[in-house]
């Protein structure tokens, strides 16, 4: 019985459980009336998956989402494991992005519209400049922190630079450059939805937009909370990754 | 000023490793080592010994080939050192295990950066883990380990290149007292049945004299071999035995007089 308590699936449902529970509280007093019981935005959310409202809008956020994420990880931990490698590449590159990480990069948004156009170039720029920062700022330390013991180890058993980047430091980073990556996805979906409020409203970012003009709050809920649930699925999957082609001892126990 | 004055250095019959006016300054200005002369004779367990601060560690490093000399040279073989090499394997003294790799493959690493078959390093792998005495944990990862099972990994590591010189570089200091002595006493096996040159880091007289046949004494600043000590202690006795052998203890007090100055 104890060990049902401390499993981290049952301490998850419960965390999970208390928050919901005071979102329903919080609806049910209610603290504004803009403000939806858990159990109305469930409803609503189950009322526009069933309508199919739900499926229709969410292919127009995805496709800057994606393509913004594969291009923000793929050139992020590029220029992040460049950085953590080359002294030279770290000082041309470390104070862009340090720079752009604490910018205010809504603020950005109208500069890209401007240079863009209202396309898909300016969201998928969008969710790129708020993903990668953190992505390469997390690769460069990664790499950078490789026990230098483990280095030397390498060079003494005589493996060649190549094979010091890729059966040492690498496999060293990843837990970290994950890390970043996790966070990054996390940033991206903030940044796909922001471009659709204030670029121009299509995919979810209008669901929200539109429900919210028209006072339907349940189901402008409903669509955060959807956001909120596939950023969550997707970060998950990411670790599961990591744990299974590049860290097989996270995943016994310590 | 840095001589063999030891009392019978000269009845090495055959010299591993040779170190000829290494001097190491590091970017900064602080000298590590400063013409340093020394000779590790073959199939022996040599120990540098003296207090932190002599540059013993850094002395290694530059055998190892891992650190370059400002000055001076190294020559294993009679050939001189540019960096690692294939005849040279190192035990760190943090054990340098790669967390997410298993036991049998953070053994058969050194092979496997060499180039060598997966089935043919297994085979030498599982064999040096089963000698370290290690078997039935081949597939554990480190953090699953004890740290003394973790040294014995890196062990392990060293041997399975079948280098004819290890380089140990405070091997057993980061292992608790019992599980030290016990590795002690199990060097002392593997010393005679691995016709190798074993290099040995310490810091512990006691560890020194037990397990080596001649002890390298360094003084700190400048850093110099004071000394060359060859403790006599039979070596057909117990390990045991050998820790309350009359010769032993002569040898640790001898060494402590001759350092106790050089500790702050």
């Amino acid at each position: 019985m104890r060990d049902f308590f401390r499993h981290p699936l049952t301490l998850r449902i419960i965390s999970v459980a208390i928050v919901f529970g005071a979102w329903e509280y919080a609806g049910r007093i209610p603290i504004s009336p803009a403000f939806p019981t858990f159990l109305q935005t469930m409803s609503a959310l189950w009322g526009m998956l069933a309508d199919g409202s739900m499926a229709k809008v969410y292919p127009a956020t995805f496709q800057p989402l994606f393509i913004g994420l594969i291009i923000s990880s793929i050139l992020g931990v590029g220029c992040g494991i460049f950085m953590g490698l080359n002294e030279g590449a770290e000082w041309f590159g470390a104070p862009v992005f340090i720079v752009l990480q604490s910018a205010p990069l809504a603020a950005l948004i109208p500069l890209l519209t401007f240079a863009y156009g209202i396309g898909l170039t300016s969201k998928i720029m969008t969710v790129c400049i708020m993903a990668m920062p953190v992505i390469v700022l997390n690769a460069f330390n990664a790499i950078r922190h490789t026990p230098k013991s483990l280095i030397e180890m390498g060079e003494s058993y005589l493996g060649s630079r190549r094979q010091v980047i890729l059966k040492i430091i690498l496999p060293s980073a990843s837990p970290v450059i994950y890390a970043g990556l996790r966070l990054g996805a996390a940033m991206g979906f903030i940044g796909a939805v922001l471009a659709e409020l204030l670029i121009t409203p299509t995919g979810i970012g209008d669901l929200i937009t539109y429900n919210q003009s028209i006072a339907e709050y349940d189901k402008m809920y409903a669509a955060i909370f959807s956001i909120m649930v596939f950023a969550v699925i997707f970060i998950e999957i990411l670790e599961y990754s990591e744990y299974k082609f590049f860290r097989p001892d996270k995943r016994v126990k310590q | 000023m840095s001589s063999n004055t030891g009392s019978n250095s000269n009845s090495a019959a055959e010299v591993a490793v040779s170190v000829e006016n290494v001097t190491k300054i590091y970017p900064g200005g602080v000298e590590a080592l400063n013409n340093m002369t020394l000779d590790f004779p073959k199939g022996e367990l040599t120990s540098l010994l003296g207090p932190s601060g002599c540059g013993k560690t850094t002395l290694l490093k530059i055998i190892a080939g891992l650190l370059p000399a400002t000055s001076g040279a190294v020559k294993v073989n009679g050939k001189p050192v540019t960096g690692p090499g294939r005849e040279r394997a190192f035990v760190f003294q943090d054990f340098a295990l790669m967390p997410w790799a298993t036991v049998i493959r953070n053994v058969a690493f050194g092979l496997e950066l060499q180039g060598v078959a997966k089935s043919a390093r297994m085979a030498i792998a599982e064999k040096q883990i089963a000698d370290v005495g290690l078997k039935g944990f081949e597939n554990r990862f480190p953090h699953e380990l004890s740290g003394g099972m973790r040294q014995r990994v890196g062990l392990a590591r060293a041997l399975a290149v079948d280098a004819e010189v290890l380089l140990m570089d405070e091997p057993f200091s980061a292992v608790d007292e019992q599980t030290r002595r016990k590795f002690q006493e199990d060097l002392l096996g593997v010393v005679q049945n691995q016709q190798k040159t074993f290099l040995f880091v310490t810091h512990s007289i006691e560890e020194a004299v037990y397990v080596s046949q001649s002890i390298a004494l360094l003084l700190p600043r400048p850093s110099r071999v004071s000394e060359i000590i060859r403790p006599d202690i039979r070596r057909d006795i117990s390990p045991d035995a050998i820790r309350r052998d009359p010769v032993y203890l002569d040898t640790v007090e001898r060494i402590w007089k001759g350092l106790r100055t050089y500790v702050e």
